[in-house]
């Protein structure tokens, strides 16, 4: 196959609508393509939108216990503290199969080509997760917007905020933590919902605050903060 | 100020862990299911189960066969999460991908089924009131810009989507070349991104954000 049909591929590819012959050529192809990866990101947003086209029945509720009840299954079955799943039975391992060439198809390949552009978000992520994750966290609620505070026992902080409109462009959320009497000390800049690992220790008794500042953040608030939470 | 030893494996606990996972993003989510958290996978099951289940549903018009659909894609979450890069795509395409592959691997085992006539059109079915006002948006949104696209490229990425039709089996059905199918697959395909991206505010992005 031509170089120029290969990326026309990337729709059908997307669409999960190519033969598993076509299929494995495009995906030794996408090992080297970089186009074709960040196209096909792309397009399986894309992709993945349809489903929501198409309305329908909430599912049996037994379903969501079936699903719980074989995971925590197969956890019993897994080494423990390691990342990856020893997985039981033939079926099972077909599954894996199957969602490990998904996996090759986008995820898999683009991190290992992007790996170095990304592995500072990643292991931030990895952070987040171990926070949120840390049966000893504490965790308290925010005034002034949807979402938890969460601490780990080493103090590092999670701010897990949701539904507040995206900062305006030029403008960027500041998080702050504030002890006692001191002056309010900077804990990093955001632009939108989602988990903010904060960049400063947040101490027992702390609070942690957020204002609204020009873009690249400030070094005091300027502002009351709307959104705070206790420690 | 509540301890986070909700993140263990029992049950009885489950109920105030959720109000606590409710305001985690999507990927945060999946980051907790790597770690292997159960109450996670819930909290991504109760977010995507619904539109899980009426897609598989769509492509295999068949309520067991989709629910053995959406139960090994929710498997594949569990097992997989790992995989996951939240740089380079929304847990929502990872785990709607998983879902539609599962769907179609399965579609295409049951050839007699796909043999039946298959409307075009999506319709929505069931009461909407009961639906999330985000689901309903979204839907209605996604079916606008369906309907703005050419005849031909919309039929095609209907088939392929919905029908679980693959590009080669397409070109037979619809009586045309396979390049012409590949042409109205990618135009379309680009096309629809473009309405879709035109529609879209921060607010539309997930049911996470709302």
């Amino acid at each position: 196959m031509d170089q120029e049909s290969v990326h026309q591929l990337t729709a059908a590819y997307a669409l999960d609508a190519l033969d598993s012959h076509d299929e494995r050529e495009y995906e030794e192809h996408l090992r080297v393509c970089d186009s074709c990866r960040s196209e096909l990101v792309s397009f399986r947003g894309t992709a993945a939108t349809l489903a929501y086209a198409v309305a329908a029945p909430a599912p049996p509720p037994a379903l969501r216990e079936r699903i719980l009840a074989q995971a925590r299954e197969e956890r019993s079955t897994v080494v423990p503290m390691r990342r990856r799943w020893v997985v039981p039975g033939l079926g099972a391992a077909a599954a894996v199969a199957a969602a490990a060439a998904i996996g090759l198809g986008i995820w898999a390949a683009s991190l290992h080509s992007d790996l170095s552009g990304s592995r500072k978000a990643l292991s931030q992520q990895q952070t987040i997760a171990r926070v949120l994750a840390d049966p000893s966290s504490q965790a308290s609620a925010i005034s002034g917007a949807g979402g938890t505070l969460v601490v780990a026992p080493n103090r590092q902080g999670v701010l897990a905020i949701r539904g507040i409109r995206p900062a305006p462009s030029g403008k960027t959320y500041e998080a702050w933590v504030i002890r006692g009497k001191t002056p309010p000390k900077r804990a990093g800049t955001f632009a939108r919902s989602g988990e903010q690992l904060l960049t400063r220790p947040v101490p027992k008794g702390s609070l942690v605050a957020v204002t609204v500042e020009k873009a690249g953040g400030v070094n005091a608030p300027t502002q009351t903060p709307h959104i705070t939470a206790k420690a | 100020m509540a301890a986070l030893a909700v993140f263990s494996t029992f049950d009885s606990r489950e109920e105030s862990l959720r109000r606590d996972l409710a305001h985690f993003s999507d990927e945060a989510l999946v980051a907790l299911v790597e770690r292997g958290d159960e109450a996670a996978l819930g909290e991504l099951y109760d977010r995507f189960g619904r539109p899980a289940y009426g897609l598989a549903l769509r492509v295999l018009r068949d309520e067991k066969l989709a629910e053995d659909a959406v139960q090994e894609a929710f498997l594949g979450i569990w097992r997989t999460a790992a995989r996951f890069v939240p740089e380079r795509a929304r847990a929502a395409t990872w785990i709607l991908t998983l879902v539609h592959r599962r769907a179609v691997d399965l579609v295409r085992r049951e050839e007699h089924r796909r043999a039946e006539p298959l409307e075009v059109v999506p319709e929505p079915v069931g009461g909407s009131t009961e639906e999330s006002a985000w689901l309903r948006l979204e839907g209605e949104r996604v079916r606008a810009a369906l309907r703005q696209l050419p005849d031909q490229q919309r039929e095609t990425i209907e088939l392929a989507y919905y029908g679980g039709f693959t590009q080669s089996e397409l070109a037979d059905r619809l009586g045309q070349p396979l390049g012409t199918i590949k042409s109205r697959m990618f135009a379309g395909l680009t096309r629809l991104r473009e309405l879709l991206s035109e529609g879209e505010t921060e607010w539309t992005k997930s049911p996470s954000t709302n």
